[in-house]
């Protein structure tokens, strides 16, 4: 009987990759554990082995074939009974079911609006991952105070390849892999930062940042009011953020709202390559500790992103993604892809949402909010984290407070729902706001059914 | 009970190196910062001060010897036990006692008090509230001198209490490996609040724990100034020779509790009283500038002078206003 090697995933997040090398050709012999193939996904390159004994009946996908989704098959095991030529050669880049789920691209540009204030010239496309590299590297030409710290940012090339590329440019001095230790380098950033040059800290993910909580409350977001404005503290704390897929509890937690609480803080959450890009080269030319908050699945979807190195976008001021009439959706980070799809369903049953992208959510942007709602007169709020004194309830009280007499109905939220994150892949998907939830919301709020 | 410190006068013989313009000098800051921190005890008893106020009587030797060995561009942090090191910073003990008052002509415009004030201009970077918080920060600013190749140091000054602190050792990990320009000076004054040493401490002197991230360190009679002086300059001299961190433990002691609120009922009034007696930083110096040249008439005048600059601050500390009210919502962030 014949077996099929399939394309692994070999990350939580990865999707698609590309067949580097093949290190075996048809015809030859294998047992379980010889290494077979290289396999580059968007965070490393790693060999596979084969997982049964038998012959290499065919290779389905050519060397260097890119974009191979994960559980397309890749090659033909033989038994040593099976006759090549009995093989038909399938096609590659099959949508399995599991691909298709995953599957989620939106450019910037399908949602195109006359209020973006900046408008340049020359757009790419480039995945989030590029456009933070992008941001930093540029800000490290311009500036040689700005410096990276972090686990594995500098020879492992990033644990999930943001900093690809930035140890060669700029060498270990300003490209600093740290031992793993949040509490000890994120202090040791806040006092570099003390003394004006301007870190940029990454977390591996930040909920590994809880370690360093202390510094990054207590130190950088107080000591500036604590010294009557002597004390400034500009570094940049970044990772990812929420839930990437399947990692557990412990490694999906969106911390949003605990940093959005906290004055002295500037928090930012980009959605797009653009959003990416023009917000952390503002978050590194900020005087005051920022936190920037990516997000693990969206590192790999590519947008267009402005390629001129002056593009930056204001910290602070939330985008209109899609301009509506009937419903407005506040969204942040990849909810906000996620709140665009819902507004293509509500289009086809008559709702026009508008749907707004924070993309800072402290200092939050109550204008844009409000000017919405007051056109709309309804409001659903979309966020990972829990709903429980999440941005949403913030929102809420903010529209309340402000705009009580506009509202038509009830403000909504949606979001995680108030349990630690379940590895089971059903139970995930339940916890986490699903593009479903959001419709659904924006129907009732619409009171239609 | 076993003690620490050495209970002997100082060394008197060795002080035949020293500058004696140098010993007084130090002789003076020390008394400055007694002086000082009488008055704010006092302005504190008279409801002046709020909040918490822990004193550095006692321990003027360590910050003292360590200051005179610092050159322009170093740079100190320290804990909230901080009013001795902004005085030996030469930070004017004017805008200290204002802070302390809570008024504007504070260093931190009166809104980071006792424990959060800082000094660009002087080097310091704090006054620090949250236990050994200071030291990886400490570990930054010798992060940064490095960075801009200096050959500045800097100085993170913590407890005994902070020695247990698990960041203290991720930053010892951290400055050897990256041979930061960093001395870590452990005041250990024996209580951490109102615990002693060895009940909160495994192991023998703090200092050796710098042995397994290979960091030299030397443990110091933090009562002699002299003393100090000299464990000072020989790990400055390690650290600016890029040679990484060094760890000084000054064993020293506080006269007063931990706070203005602390009745020390954790040790005997005999036990303070004895150190009092024997070991005093400020009476031992004395005693050498005694022998060597200098009258008591000269020290009374250094005395009256240090008084009369003390009474000006704490007038000025209760002059001066409060902050204005749209002081509330400055300095959060830099616009």
């Amino acid at each position: 009987m014949s077996f099929e090697i399939l394309m692994p995933a070999l990350s939580p997040t990865m999707e698609e990759g590309t067949l580097s090398k093949w290190l075996v050709k048809e015809g030859d012999e294998v047992v379980s554990g010889d290494l077979i193939a290289e396999i580059e996904t968007d965070k490393a390159t790693m060999e596979i082995e084969a997982v049964e004994d038998g012959k290499i009946g065919k290779l389905l996908v050519e060397e260097g074939d890119q974009s191979i989704k994960v559980n397309t098959p890749i090659a033909i095991l033989l038994n040593e009974n099976e006759q090549i030529q009995t093989l038909v050669k399938q096609p590659i880049n099959e949508k399995t079911e599991a691909a298709e789920t995953l599957e989620f691209n939106v450019t910037s540009n399908d949602f195109s609006d006359e209020l973006q204030d900046i408008t340049p010239l020359n757009y790419k496309k480039i995945t989030v991952r590029e456009a933070l590299r992008d941001a930093m590297s540029e800000e490290m030409r311009l500036d040689n105070n700005v410096f990276i710290m972090g686990e594995e940012v500098a020879e492992y090339q990033g644990a999930y390849k943001v900093t690809q590329g930035l140890l060669d440019e700029f060498g270990d001095k300003r490209v600093i892999d740290t031992p793993i230790t949040e509490h000890g380098f994120a202090g040791i950033g806040v006092g570099a930062a003390f003394a004006n040059l301007k870190p940029i800290v990454e977390f591996m993910t930040f909920n590994f940042a809880m370690q360093a909580i202390d510094q990054i409350i207590n130190s950088a977001a107080k000591t500036l009011y604590m010294s009557g404005g002597q004390m400034g503290c500009p570094i940049v704390f970044r990772g990812p953020n929420g839930a990437a897929s399947r990692v557990g509890a412990q490694h999906s937690h969106c911390y949003a709202s605990w940093y959005a609480h906290c004055p002295g803080l500037k928090v930012i959450a980009p959605w797009s390559s653009e959003d990416a890009k023009g917000l952390l080269k503002s978050a590194i030319r900020d005087p005051n500790p920022i936190i920037f908050l990516e997000n693990e699945v969206l590192y790999g979807q590519s947008f267009d992103c402005p390629e001129d190195e002056n593009f930056l976008i204001p910290i602070g001021k939330a985008k209109i993604e899609k301009v509506g009439s009937d419903v407005t959706i506040v969204a942040f980070s990849i909810m906000v892809g996620k709140s665009l799809e819902a507004a293509e369903i509500l289009k086809d049953i008559g709702i026009d949402a508008e749907v707004i992208n924070l993309r800072t959510l402290r200092p939050l942007d109550t204008e844009t909010i409000l000017n919405s709602v007051k056109k709309t007169n309804r409001v659903v709020t979309c966020e990972e984290g829990f709903p429980f004194s999440g941005i949403g309830a913030e929102i809420s009280a903010v529209i309340n407070e402000n705009v009580f007499d506009w509202l038509d109905a009830p403000v909504t939220r949606v979001a995680g729902k108030d349990v630690p994150m379940p590895y089971a892949a059903n139970l995930e998907k339940l916890a986490l706001p699903q593009v479903d939830d959001i419709v659904n919301a924006c129907k009732k709020v619409c009171y239609k059914n | 009970m076993k003690k620490n410190i050495s209970t002997k006068v100082a060394n008197i013989n060795s002080n035949l190196n020293y500058d004696i313009k140098l010993l007084r000098k130090m002789y003076k800051k020390m008394l400055l910062i007694r002086r000082f921190e009488e008055k704010a005890g006092q302005l504190y008893g008279m409801g002046q001060i709020g909040g918490f106020c822990h004193l550095y009587i006692g321990q003027e030797a360590v910050v003292v010897g360590i200051q005179s060995i610092q050159i322009e561009g170093d740079t100190v942090v320290t804990s909230y036990r901080d009013h001795g090191h902004m005085i030996a910073c030469d930070m004017d003990s004017k805008g200290v006692m204002a802070e302390l008052t809570g008024r504007i002509d504070g260093y931190s415009k009166g809104k980071g008090g006792s424990m959060h004030m800082f000094s660009r201009e002087k080097g310091f970077f704090g006054g620090h509230g949250i236990v050994g918080a200071q030291v990886p920060i400490g570990a930054g600013l010798a992060f940064a001198h490095k960075y801009n190749s200096t050959n500045n140091i800097s100085i993170a000054y913590f407890g005994d209490g902070a020695a247990n602190q698990g960041q203290v050792y991720e930053t010892y990990n951290i400055a050897s490996l990256w041979k930061l320009p960093v001395i870590f000076v452990i005041e250990n004054n024996e209580y951490g609040m109102g615990t002693s040493v060895k009940r909160a401490s495994s192991g023998n002197n703090l200092a050796e724990r710098g042995k397994g991230y290979g960091i030299k360190f030397e443990i110091v009679d933090g009562m002699d100034v002299l003393a100090v002086r000299d464990a000072s300059e020989r790990a400055a001299e390690h650290c600016r020779a890029g040679k990484g961190p060094f760890i000084l433990e000054m064993k020293t002691y506080r006269y007063r509790g931990h706070s203005m609120s602390d009745p020390a009922k954790y040790r005997t009034r005999n036990e303070v009283e004895e150190i009092k007696k024997n070991s005093d930083p400020i009476e031992n110096l004395k005693q050498i500038l005694l022998k060597s040249g200098i009258t008591e008439e000269d020290l009374k005048l250094d005395n009256n002078k240090i008084k009369e600059t003390i009474n000006e601050a704490a007038i000025f500390a209760q002059e001066s206003p409060e902050p204005s009210i749209d002081e509330l919502f400055k300095d959060i962030t830099i616009n």
